[in-house]
């Protein structure tokens, strides 16, 4: 049973279509990536998938309930949650706050949780009254993915998690982004570094101008030589 | 010019880790009285500056707030003011002499316990006022995606219009709480202090010492700062944007009545054009603490009331107004993020 799926999605900004039908799934408990070049929709598809660009034609569906034109609080209350790719933290709020924040919608006491979030990232757990603009770059990210992590969601979207990190970092959230889809938390990622991302997932889609160009498992696409000439840098 | 401003104070000493802004206000309100005693400045006039200040921080910390999450500029905030001020002064004049609640000369004061029970209504009223205008008018502008600008326009309209509601319902000319005549307080160094002036330093401080509870221990405080910071990444993490707004409309409209009634009460009138008037100030101290920023605002209520006062040695009173303007202005020249940088 698909936990996410897109049909037909055409949306965008303005006058302008970005996406002219794209459609995705992504299953219980798996990893997905789309990969693409740049431009060609894959931040608007999390953006619309989020609830925050409107679905102009086609279907979303979350959990067998149609989630196409809902707005992002009733999304994200439903367990899908986003970590966009810049922006993502609330910098003059401390790390803990953030994470306050990021349970804003849960009624019980989250305290655990946040417990929880800091022996998934160390780091965080040093300072949590430190202002979250203080962070380096892969706290950020941490931080970034702890705070939509705080509703327990089925489902995390994360745009380009490795963006500006250094490669020791990187390694680091991508083994946490492991650890969490360990726990039966499903991932849709949307990641400049293919291989690496490809790697550990188990489908990928690729996108190109707004629609699906292949859908393949990670290590076929990894395999393809056209997809590895265009998108994987060679080899 | 600027590049070269920017050099300097990047190179001045970094703050320390637990630095708050409210150690900020402590050492500028130490580093004022301290100019006090010196004889350059009058320590009455700082004294009474500080008074000032503490009306003008009402108004500006609610203005700022509105701010930081609307993004736009409330030029209806001062008429916000004189709403709760009437308001108040309907209780105090009309309903509660029918219920057989008079007085005058509280202890110390001039004005009687009526107030004290027309002020919390004053600032039901403000923040009423707030909430209604944002359901009737601003959120249908922004469902249609209307600009800063065009939101800012529309609150010029708003406080032209509640304005003239108030001069319909309660006239053109100056009224004014009833009010005994009191002996003022005499401390050393030539410093006068009414007595009314002590009430309105207490119901300052007290609001600005909820506010900053409110900011940060409440989850909702908590969601208007995170609102104010990133607006999309509030949306998405699931926190009720709407509702957020909503409670920065009756915060600030409340603070602003509140204001508005202890300005009645330290100038001893009330008249229509008063919140107006009181928009220069009220700007000056949020553009000088960094727009959106509440806590910037609070310190620079406090500079331009005791500048603004201290003005008054050299030149006419009357051109206070024109003083709090000249720091507005410098300040957008020279460090238009203000003192301590905003969210605009």
């Amino acid at each position: 049973m698909a936990l996410l799926e897109a049909a037909d999605v055409v949306a965008g900004y303005g006058e302008t279509d970005i996406l002219h039908g794209v459609s995705i799934t992504v299953d219980d408990g798996e990893i997905v990536t789309i990969i693409g070049p740049n431009g060609c929709g894959k931040s608007t598809l999390m953006k619309t998938l989020a609830g925050l660009v409107k679905v102009r034609s086609g279907a979303i569906r979350f959990q067998e309930e149609d989630i196409s034109g809902a707005p992002p609080e009733r999304v994200v209350g439903k367990g899908l949650c986003y970590v966009p790719q810049s922006a993502n933290i609330f910098a003059s709020l401390s790390i803990r706050e953030n994470l306050e924040m990021g349970a804003f919608l849960r009624k019980d006491d989250y305290r655990g949780r946040i417990n929880d979030m800091f022996d998934l990232f160390p780091d965080l757990a040093q300072s949590p009254g430190r202002q979250a603009h203080t962070l380096s770059g892969g706290q950020r990210q941490m931080l970034a993915i702890a705070r939509a992590l705080m509703l327990d969601p089925s489902l995390l979207l994360l745009d380009e998690p490795s963006a500006g990190l250094s490669p020791a970092m990187l390694n680091l959230v991508f083994e946490r982004i492991v650890d969490i889809n360990a726990t039966g938390v499903a991932m849709l990622l949307v990641e400049h570094n293919a291989r690496e991302a490809l790697g550990m997932s188990s489908r990928g889609y690729v996108l190109v101008n707004g629609e699906n160009r292949l859908e393949d498992s990670g290590p076929e696409l990894l395999n393809n030589p056209e997809i590895s000439r265009l998108y994987l840098g060679g080899r | 010019m600027t590049a070269q401003w920017r050099n300097i104070t990047r190179s001045l000493p970094r703050l320390p880790q637990w630095w708050t802004p409210l150690h900020t206000t402590a050492a500028i309100v130490i580093i004022v009285l301290v100019l006090g005693i010196l004889p350059v400045f009058k320590m009455g006039l700082v004294v009474n500056g500080v008074f000032l200040g503490g009306i003008i921080a009402l108004g500006a910390i609610g203005l700022s707030l509105v701010f930081g999450i609307l993004k736009f500029a409330n030029i209806a905030h001062g008429d916000y003011m004189i709403t709760g001020a009437y308001v108040a002064f309907f209780f105090i004049d009309s309903f509660l002499p029918l219920l057989g609640i008079e007085g005058q000369g509280l202890g110390p004061f001039t004005f009687g316990y009526p107030l004290l029970i027309a002020l919390p209504f004053g600032a039901a009223a403000g923040a009423l006022t707030a909430i209604v205008l944002d359901v009737l008018i601003y959120r249908r502008l922004r469902e249609r995606g209307a600009n800063a600008a065009v939101l800012a326009m529309t609150s010029l309209g708003l406080a032209i219009a509640l304005r003239g509601l108030v001069q319909i319902i309660w006239g053109v000319q100056v009224l004014g709480y009833p009010r005994e005549s009191r002996q003022v307080f005499h401390l050393p160094l030539d410093v006068r202090i009414p007595p009314d002036s002590i009430f309105v330093a207490a119901v300052a401080i007290m609001l600005v010492v909820s506010v900053y509870l409110l900011l940060t221990r409440t989850k909702m405080g908590k969601a208007m700062r995170a609102t104010a910071d990133n607006p999309d990444l509030a949306l998405v993490t699931g926190i009720n944007t709407q509702r957020v707004i909503w409670t920065t409309w009756a915060i600030g409209g409340g603070l602003a009545a509140i204001a508005g009634v202890l300005l009645a009460v330290s100038q001893a009138q009330l008249i229509p054009f008063m919140g107006w008037k009181f928009l220069i100030p009220l700007f000056a101290a949020v553009i000088l603490g960094g727009i959106g920023n509440p806590y910037g605002a609070l310190v620079g209520a406090f500079i331009i009331g005791v500048v603004s006062e201290v003005s008054t040695q050299w030149i006419n009173p009357s051109y206070k107004p024109a003083v709090a303007f000249a720091i507005m202005i410098v300040m957008l020249l020279f460090r238009p993020r203000g003192l301590f940088g905003g969210s605009g």
